[in-house]
């Protein structure tokens, strides 16, 4: 491997060797979704994908946007907007922790070397109406990834359950590359007058972003896109059943498109600070409503295992 | 006799669920083991990360034969009779039962039922796959490919292989043969997951510790504790220091490893400028870590323990640098926070909690800060403490909730109000009300002293149980979701261990009243000055008007205060019998009698606690006397001779004695002493003497003794008898003045 590519100098290294390993493991390899979203999770081809009866696997990067982290550049550790790295494999292999460490070995982490431990971390997705159990892994106490079994996913049981693996690739990237400051990573890894750091592709986009997200941000259109988005997710629903008939849907992904758009209008609304605290667990609501409405739609597709 | 070794192979455990899996594991197995007529010798049970196994040695080989005899309908009997009784004992036909012969009731049917016993290698192969479908994990979970099914077997996290393995030491054991959702049980474990992965083969427990040993796992937790105290201290000292204990997290990190391996760093001594609470905070919660002492200054020094799960092949100089970077970065996030937090006053935040529900049925936080103000501002001067002083530290107790550092670390709430507060120049007793006030949070905990932390902790206590009380969302049974029984021990016993006299009665009805006038101004809405008058001439605590019933005020107004006062006074009532009850438990648990607890209550009026608990030590002592006992002796005595009296005649003998009507000395003596008795003790009671009080009642005890010994109660002229029963019943009352002796059991 040229040393640019190298996982332990180079940002983009460590992506592609993450591809790699999955891809040969024999996960599909996805692009990132097209649109914002908090979490890989929120990726159809995990949220919709882990319900249903259907073999999966995938592997892909998500940028992920979270406006409330967001600290104008000026925080060494928090970003709003990062990515992850994400693999959803359903049914969970017996041996997903093994596949799991051997990933860690293919970036560069030697098990014999360091410290690495599961502990306990029970997810739940308030906004996806999901929760699973698993674990935080550990790299000499640093959280480099989320591992989860799916338990439920928009409201629906797993059967079977899916196992997700979620890296936190910036993290992960400045643990092997023995960095204290996101924006110092290399991400091309190159040296010299060639190298572009993390810094250079998106310091000044954190310092807009945070501007916008605290507090230029349109708070009357997003309001209106909220409900613009809730309705729209609702009529697609709606209309989507084949005959009228709660059998088979057609629309199930641009249903679920609505569904994602309300939920980061409802991050960007939470954090310009314009809801309240008993508006937030209603809106809450609202998002998790439109998630399992798409969830049950999806369950009546080709792709969710409908006959 | 043989012994079985299980252990459940699987995925990580969380930590805190281990200690109660193993034991829950152990009392299962052995339980089943004992319905099943297998009686053991020992029993044990171990947890790491990756396992739980359990060891019962001398368990018999197999169980004994039953055999039971059971009487049937008599012969001839009716067919359904019969039907039963083959049905009931499963016999074929009325050729297996015998005929037991009666010639006075006539021969009936009897069945031999023998049952032989089953090798326990059988009971065993039946018992732990149902045990393992049923363990009562606090959380389980389904996995893999038979998850499609609802039958999955669930989990805490993926099982992987189970050994079960039964025999005598001497001899090969056998598998204990089962299939669990495509488990088949063995004897293959596995050692540490990263230095000796390989399967091992094991045969008993004894063969199994050990070479999970040899395979870097050591599976006794106490031991993993020993190690990871002794190694931590060890290294502590090295340097001159000392390890801060913390038992808490050390059963947490003896939970996270199979293997310890104590490692000790460092972090930037800048960092000592943050309080010494939030540096072990930041790395006890969110890295695991123990911190450690200097004791030349008493003080945290900038080091910290962690405890790894590996030998690692650099000596740990990897791990010890990646949780230094870490711990770096979590205490550079905690201190900007207190840095950020030291520039916002506390009196500041609070506007925000008016946007903060408490409880949907009971307001705003903000709402309940301005009651517990006013009401902690009633209570101050009650128990001297300055009332300026104490509207202060309730009006900045909460404020530290809203500040970053407690939204990062909720268990620091009080204490970092408290630095806060300091560091904005406030009264040392106001700051530590910001700490004091949540006290005590149980049985254990320390009650505060300073006056100021005394009112604003009964106020807030008693403002959340008074609330929930209106709101009628009382514990019941084992459900108490707002830890309310809790909060009540927290009131007696800071009343009680401080010594304080407060009538409790009215300091709930005075705290009633924020929560009744938001009910009643809402019906008075359509006419404020119906309100106005309410409000400023109703007084909650004497449930009255202050002044005459103005004419102004309307029958509506009349209807509202008449409602009001039945609702106050049935809270009161309630809620004091509440009190009584935890007092009773918290006086049972130190020892004290609970029935004297009773004596006392059931005098009616009693909710100065203090007083009450000074009346049962006192009676409690009188009672370990001579006097005392066979003063109760006789009190019990007239009593029930009263009682049968009582309800023979269908009435009751109160009211004075006539003393013309005295003819034996021991009766006039009685009668003179009694008198003497209840000024005597109603003297002592009103000086608070109970001890005198005690003594006083002792006095009645020869008199007492004197007139059963040569007074018939039962005299043949009725006024006679009449008037001696009068007598009696003078003593019961006599003893009312101290206690209800009817309460107490012998």
């Amino acid at each position: 491997m040229p040393p640019h590519m190298r996982p332990e100098r180079s940002f983009q290294g460590l992506i592609l060797t993450l591809q790699r390993f999955w891809a040969d493991y024999g996960c599909v390899i996805l692009q990132p979704y097209d649109m914002e979203v908090g979490a890989g999770t929120f990726h159809p081809a995990t949220t919709l994908r882990a319900l249903g009866p259907k073999p999966w696997r995938a592997a892909y990067v998500q940028p992920s946007r979270r406006p409330k982290d967001g600290r104008y550049g000026e925080n060494p550790n928090r970003l709003q907007h990062y990515y992850q790295f994400q693999v959803i494999i359903k049914p969970s292999p017996p041996d997903l922790q093994d596949l799991y460490l051997k990933s860690l070995a293919a970036i560069g982490v030697d098990a014999a070397l360091h410290d690495i431990r599961f502990v306990e971390d029970d997810w739940e997705s308030p906004t996806l109406g999901a929760w699973g159990l698993g674990w935080e892994c550990w790299c000499d106490g640093m959280e480099v990834s989320q591992f989860t079994y799916f338990q439920q996913v928009a409201g629906v049981e797993c059967a079977p359950v899916a196992g997700e693996l979620t890296y936190g690739l910036e993290r992960l990237a400045m643990y092997v590359q023995g960095i204290d400051r996101v924006y110092d990573l290399n991400f091309n890894g190159r040296d010299g007058a060639d190298k572009v750091t993390y810094g250079d592709v998106f310091l000044q986009a954190e310092k807009e972003y945070s501007k916008h997200n605290f507090e230029h941000s349109d708070a009357e259109m997003l309001f209106a896109q909220f409900a613009m988005a809730e309705t729209a997710c609702q009529k697609y629903l709606e209309a989507g059943w084949k005959d009228g008939k709660r059998e088979w849907h057609l629309m199930a992904l641009p249903a679920y498109d609505q569904c994602i758009k309300a939920s980061h209008v409802f991050n960007l609304l939470d954090a310009r600070g314009v809801i309240s605290v008993t508006e937030r667990q209603s809106y809450i609501g609202r998002v998790r409503d439109l998630a399992k409405a798409c969830g049950e739609a999806w369950l009546h597709t080709d792709a969710g295992g409908a006959a | 006799m043989p012994d079985l070794l299980l252990e459940l192979f699987s995925e990580e455990i969380p930590a805190r669920m281990q200690a109660k899996a193993a034991e829950d594991l152990r009392r299962m197995v052995t339980g089943r083991l004992v319905a099943e007529g297998l009686v053991y010798d020992g029993a044990k049970a171990f947890a790491t990360p990756r396992r739980l196994a359990l060891t019962v040695h001398g368990i018999p080989a197999r169980q004994s034969d039953l055999k039971e005899e059971r009487k049937g309908p008599r012969v001839g009997g009716p067919d359904a009779a019969i039907q039963g009784f083959l049905k009931a004992t499963g016999l074929a036909s009325l050729d297996d039962a015998k005929i037991q012969r009666d010639p006075k009731k006539g021969d009936f049917y009897i069945a031999l039922i023998e049952k032989p016993g089953r090798p326990t290698l059988d009971v065993l192969a039946e018992i732990i796959p149902l045990i393992v479908r049923t363990f009562p994990w606090p959380k389980s979970m389904r996995w893999g490919e038979r998850s499609a099914k609802s039958s999955a077997l669930q989990w805490v996290r993926p099982l992987h292989a189970i050994t079960a393995t039964f025999g005598i030491d001497t001899e090969e054991p056998e598998v204990v043969p089962f299939e669990l959702s495509g488990i088949n049980s063995g004897q293959t474990t596995y050692g540490h997951r990263f230095m000796a992965p390989a399967p091992i083969a094991v045969r008993r427990f004894a063969d199994y510790e050990a070479k999970l040993f040899d395979a870097k796992v050591v599976l006794d937790p106490q031991r993993r504790r020993d190690i990871i105290l002794a190694d931590a201290r060890t290294l502590a000292q090295a340097q001159n220091y000392e390890l801060v204990e913390d038992h808490v997290l050390l059963d947490e990190v003896a939970g996270l490893v199979e293997w310890p391996v104590v490692l000790m760093g460092s972090f930037d001594a800048e960092f000592l400028s943050i309080p010494g609470d939030v540096i072990r905070a930041t790395i006890r919660n969110n890295q695991k870590c123990f911190v450690v002492n200097d004791p030349a200054t008493g003080r945290l020094t900038n080091k910290f323990i962690l405890t790894a799960n590996i030998e690692a092949s650099d000596g740990g100089a990897a791990i010890i640098a990646g949780n230094e970077r870490v711990i770096r970065a979590r205490l550079s996030d905690a201190k900007f926070f207190y840095e950020a937090d030291l520039k916002t006053k506390l009196e500041d935040r609070l506007p925000k909690f008016d946007n903060i529900v408490f409880h949907e049925k009971l307001g705003s936080q903000g709402e309940r800060i301005a009651r517990i103000v006013r009401l902690a501002a009633e209570i101050a001067p009650l128990i001297g403490a300055d009332v300026e002083k104490t509207k202060r530290a309730a009006t900045l107790c909460k404020a530290d909730l809203l500040t970053e550092v407690v939204g990062e670390f909720p268990e620091l709430q009080g204490l970092m109000g408290k630095y806060y507060a300091l560091a904005q120049g406030e009264d040392a007793s106001v700051a530590a009300a910001s700490e004091e006030h949540y006290k005590p949070q149980g049985p254990a905990d320390r009650v505060p002293i300073d006056p100021v932390s005394i009112a604003v902790a009964l106020a807030d206590k008693i403002d959340t149980l008074v609330g929930f009380w209106a709101i009628d969302e009382k514990p019941t049974g084992s459900k108490d979701p707002y830890a309310l029984r809790r909060a009540a021990l927290g009131v007696i016993r800071l009343i009680v261990d401080s010594g304080h006299r407060v009538r409790l009665g009215d300091i709930v009805l005075d705290a009633l009243l924020p929560f009744r006038v938001v009910e009643v101004r809402r019906e008075a809405a359509e006419n404020n000055d119906l309100w106005d008058k309410l409000n400023e001439r109703l007084d909650m605590r004497e449930l009255r008007l202050r002044d005459r019933w103005n004419d102004y005020i309307n029958a509506k107004g009349g209807i509202i205060l008449e409602r009001e006062q039945g609702i106050a006074l049935a809270l009161r009532g309630d809620l004091l019998s509440f009190f009584a009850d935890r007092l009773k438990v918290q006086l049972r648990e130190q020892g004290a009698r609970h029935d004297l607890v009773d004596a006392v209550f059931s005098l009616g009026g009693q909710d100065d606690l203090l007083m009450v608990v000074r009346r049962v030590e006192a009676l409690a002592a009188f009672l370990a006397t001579d006097d005392g006992k066979n003063l109760l002796a006789g009190v019990k005595r007239a009593a029930n001779i009263l009682r049968i009296e009582e309800k023979k005649d269908a009435r009751s003998y109160d009211g004075a004695p006539d003393q013309s009507l005295y003819s034996e000395a021991a009766e006039s003596a009685l009668a003179y002493m009694i008198i003497v008795v209840k000024q005597d003790a109603s003297a002592a009671v009103a000086r608070e003497d109970f001890a005198a009080a005690m003594s006083a009642m002792a006095k009645l005890r020869p008199a007492v003794d004197e007139f059963f010994d040569h007074v018939k109660v039962n005299d043949d002229d009725p006024a006679v008898r009449e008037n001696r029963l009068k007598l009696l019943n003078e003593i019961r009352e006599a003893t009312r003045a101290v206690a209800d002796f009817s309460k107490i059991q012998d």
